[in-house]
């Protein structure tokens, strides 16, 4: 079971949280994470971090990660 | 009628209106002031003396209602880096000297009474150059407001404040935007370019011509549709830069570990919450301010915004991502607000807002103040460098020059410019772009933050040397083009991810002059652009040493990644195989 901060940022904050820390069954993977919030519902995964990481969707989360939820964002 | 070059010679306090060489019909933006400056500027020159001369070039699209089209280019040899330099402004000048026919405006020699300013106005017909001693010793808003008022708004307006006129490495060229706030050709040192010339302003007639032709109006219109919903349709052009502005960016580049902290101690900040996009954007909205605002006129992006005090008072706008990292990140201040009164004040000075923040952030280290004293910051840059104290001129020198004086080793500097918001260690592809582009560490000369960050144009692993040099190669000569045609860098993200982007782009230059280009035109143009900066740079006296990243990044390594700058000089050197 593990224990996991999970953070989201630009409009995924709207009516969601900043960050939170969350307890998930063993084998979850990020792409169920992002399902159960709905983030990607409104407007598409951008970028998906695991402890500063880029991952893919299926990364197994594992005790003390840090998952960061981006849509698409950029400037410069 | 027929686009013009206008030249200005200050050693005679002569002009002239010339025709367009044949060679330099199909350049505009970076690739004519490039290709300018590499022909008629000796590359062994003193930048500040009078064989320096400044270039300014509209894109080849600007004054066009083509979306985004607005940037203008101001190009010479820069007095900070040493090479040749092109730093491209939104604002309202591109648009309205294209609007006159002015292909380039060309300013050579130095006045011989230089007891005072002046004051050069362009028409389409004539110019003239008249002192300004009443302007002299004061800053851009009151340039700008005499300005306004003499032309009954009706102008373009170029402008150093004081630290332009004392010819500070740290200063830039203010350009006035479509709301009555400055822009700035940031980057390089160019405010002491205009300064060494005794050139307070420069006004352009935007009263009485208001059109430019075209070869073929409806097919520029049907190309112009395409273009202009590829940038709605992209979800960053169209959705994150309006909600929240190029500020978005603070925390996923500090989530990655590469917004550089501390003059580049650490790739987090602990501030990042306090300065980011997202808590800007929730001030905005409480206090009445603006999320969206263009820089020029049709900017359908609108990046910017209007960014008010407690109290509902405006304190700021054009609050970039780049300064409030500098200031926020680098230099350590965690409130927006005092972040805001110091940008306003840069912005009426006539500062690069990357330069001078790495500037001060290195002060540290020479123990000029402490980090996150945002008031002695301020009062350093209003009481000490505008008033040109001996330490004011030490922190107008900018990073690499501030220091040498104080003996320190941790200097971030390519080509001695600051370094700007994206640690080189831990993105390694924006690092192969700091180190080769002919002008000195600037971001937007190849982002590739985008495909090492971001996830556009795909994804390549920002620690791990891996395809870097090619993806900096490539974004380096796309970027090299699309700074010719007026369009902001910010069309790079559609263009990146969306097929339709850049053949509607092309079609748009194509249906303006009746040219026949092909993508592969587009391409070489680029390469061509490149090739000729960097020329220009040996011919100056640039080596390959010079392409090289600050020595502290190759045995430092950088938390929270705990990465070093790994590359080799014949990697680094391979870039320009092409």
């Amino acid at each position: 079971m593990p224990k996991v901060t999970i953070k989201l940022f630009a409009q995924y904050r709207e009516g969601r949280f900043k960050v939170a820390q969350k307890e998930y069954k063993d084998g979850t993977t990020t792409k169920d994470v992002i399902e159960e919030l709905g983030v990607a519902e409104k407007l598409p995964l951008g970028v998906l971090m695991v402890n500063s990481r880029h991952v893919d969707e299926n990364y197994v989360l594992k005790e003390g990660d840090t998952v960061a939820l981006f849509p698409k964002v950029g400037g410069g | 009628m027929a686009d013009k070059i206008y030249r200005v010679n200050l050693n005679d306090m002569s002009y002239k209106i010339e025709d367009v060489p044949q060679e330099w019909a199909g350049l505009g933006g970076r690739a004519l002031t490039s290709t300018i400056v590499a022909k008629e500027v000796d590359p062994e020159c003193h930048p500040l003396g009078p064989n320096n001369k400044m270039v300014f070039a509209p894109g080849l699209l600007s004054g066009t209602t083509a979306a985004n089209s607005g940037r203008n280019s101001l190009g010479a040899k820069s007095p900070l880096t040493g090479g040749i330099k092109e730093s491209n402004v939104g604002g309202t000048s591109a648009g309205i000297f294209a609007k006159l026919g002015v292909k380039a405006l060309i300013i050579e020699g130095i006045p011989k009474d230089d007891s005072t300013f002046y004051h050069i106005h362009v028409t389409k017909e004539h110019i003239e150059i008249n002192p300004v001693p009443e302007l002299v010793g004061k800053d851009n808003y009151a340039v700008l407001d005499a300005m306004m008022e003499k032309y009954n708004k009706k102008v373009a307006v170029m402008s150093i404040g004081r630290p332009g006129e004392m010819k500070m490495l740290v200063s830039n060229v203010s350009v006035k935007d479509p709301k009555g706030k400055l822009r700035s050709h940031g980057r390089g040192g160019l405010g002491a370019v205009m300064g060494s010339k005794k050139i307070k302003c420069i006004t352009v007639d935007a009263q009485n011509y208001k059109e430019v032709s075209y070869a073929d109006k409806e097919k520029f219109k049907e190309a112009n549709k395409i273009f202009t919903k590829a940038l709605q349709e992209n979800p960053i052009s169209g959705e994150g830069l309006p909600a929240f502005g190029t500020n978005v960016l603070v925390n996923i580049i500090n989530e990655a570990g590469g917004l550089p902290s501390r003059n580049f101690r650490s790739g987090n900040s602990e501030n990042a919450e306090a300065i980011c996009g997202e808590t800007m954007a929730e001030k905005i909205k409480e206090r009445g301010g603006s999320t969206t605002h263009g820089c020029h006129a049709g900017c359908v992006i609108q990046c910017s915004q209007t960014y008010n005090d407690e109290e509902g008072k405006y304190l700021t706008s054009g609050f970039e991502y780049e300064m409030i990292w500098a200031f926020g990140a680098n230099l350590g201040i965690n409130d927006l607000d005092q972040i805001a009164k110091i940008d306003a004040l840069m912005d009426d000075l006539g500062l690069d807002a990357i330069e001078m923040g790495c500037t001060l952030a290195l002060a540290v280290d020479a123990k000029i103040l402490e980090y996150g004293d945002g008031k002695e910051a301020y009062r350093l840059l209003k009481d000490e460098l505008a008033n040109g104290t001996p330490i004011g001129r030490i922190l107008g020198s900018g990073t690499g020059t501030l220091g040498k004086i104080y003996g320190l080793v941790r200097v971030p500097v390519v080509k001695n410019q600051a370094i700007p918001a994206y640690e080189p260690r831990a993105i390694k592809g924006q690092g192969i772009t700091y180190v080769t582009t002919p002008m000195g560490a600037d971001h937007t000369a190849g982002y590739a933050v985008a495909t090492n960050i971001l996830n556009s144009g795909g994804y390549i692993d920002p620690l791990k040397k891996e395809g870097q040099i090619e993806l900096s190669r490539n974004l380096q000569i796309a970027s090299a083009a699309v700074d010719s045609t007026g369009m902001c860098i910010f069309v790079a993200f559609p263009a990146l991810d969306d097929p339709k982007c850049l053949p509607a782009l092309i079609d748009m230059i194509n249906a303006r002059f009746g040219t026949n280009l092909t993508a592969d035109d587009v391409t070489n143009l680029g390469k061509k652009i490149l090739k000729t900066e960097r020329e220009f740079n040996l011919k100056a006296g640039l080596t390959n040493a010079d392409d090289r990243i600050p020595e502290f990044m190759k045995y430092e390594p950088l938390p929270p990644h705990n990465v070093v700058w790994d590359f080799t000089n014949e990697e680094i050197d391979s870039f320009w195989n092409f």
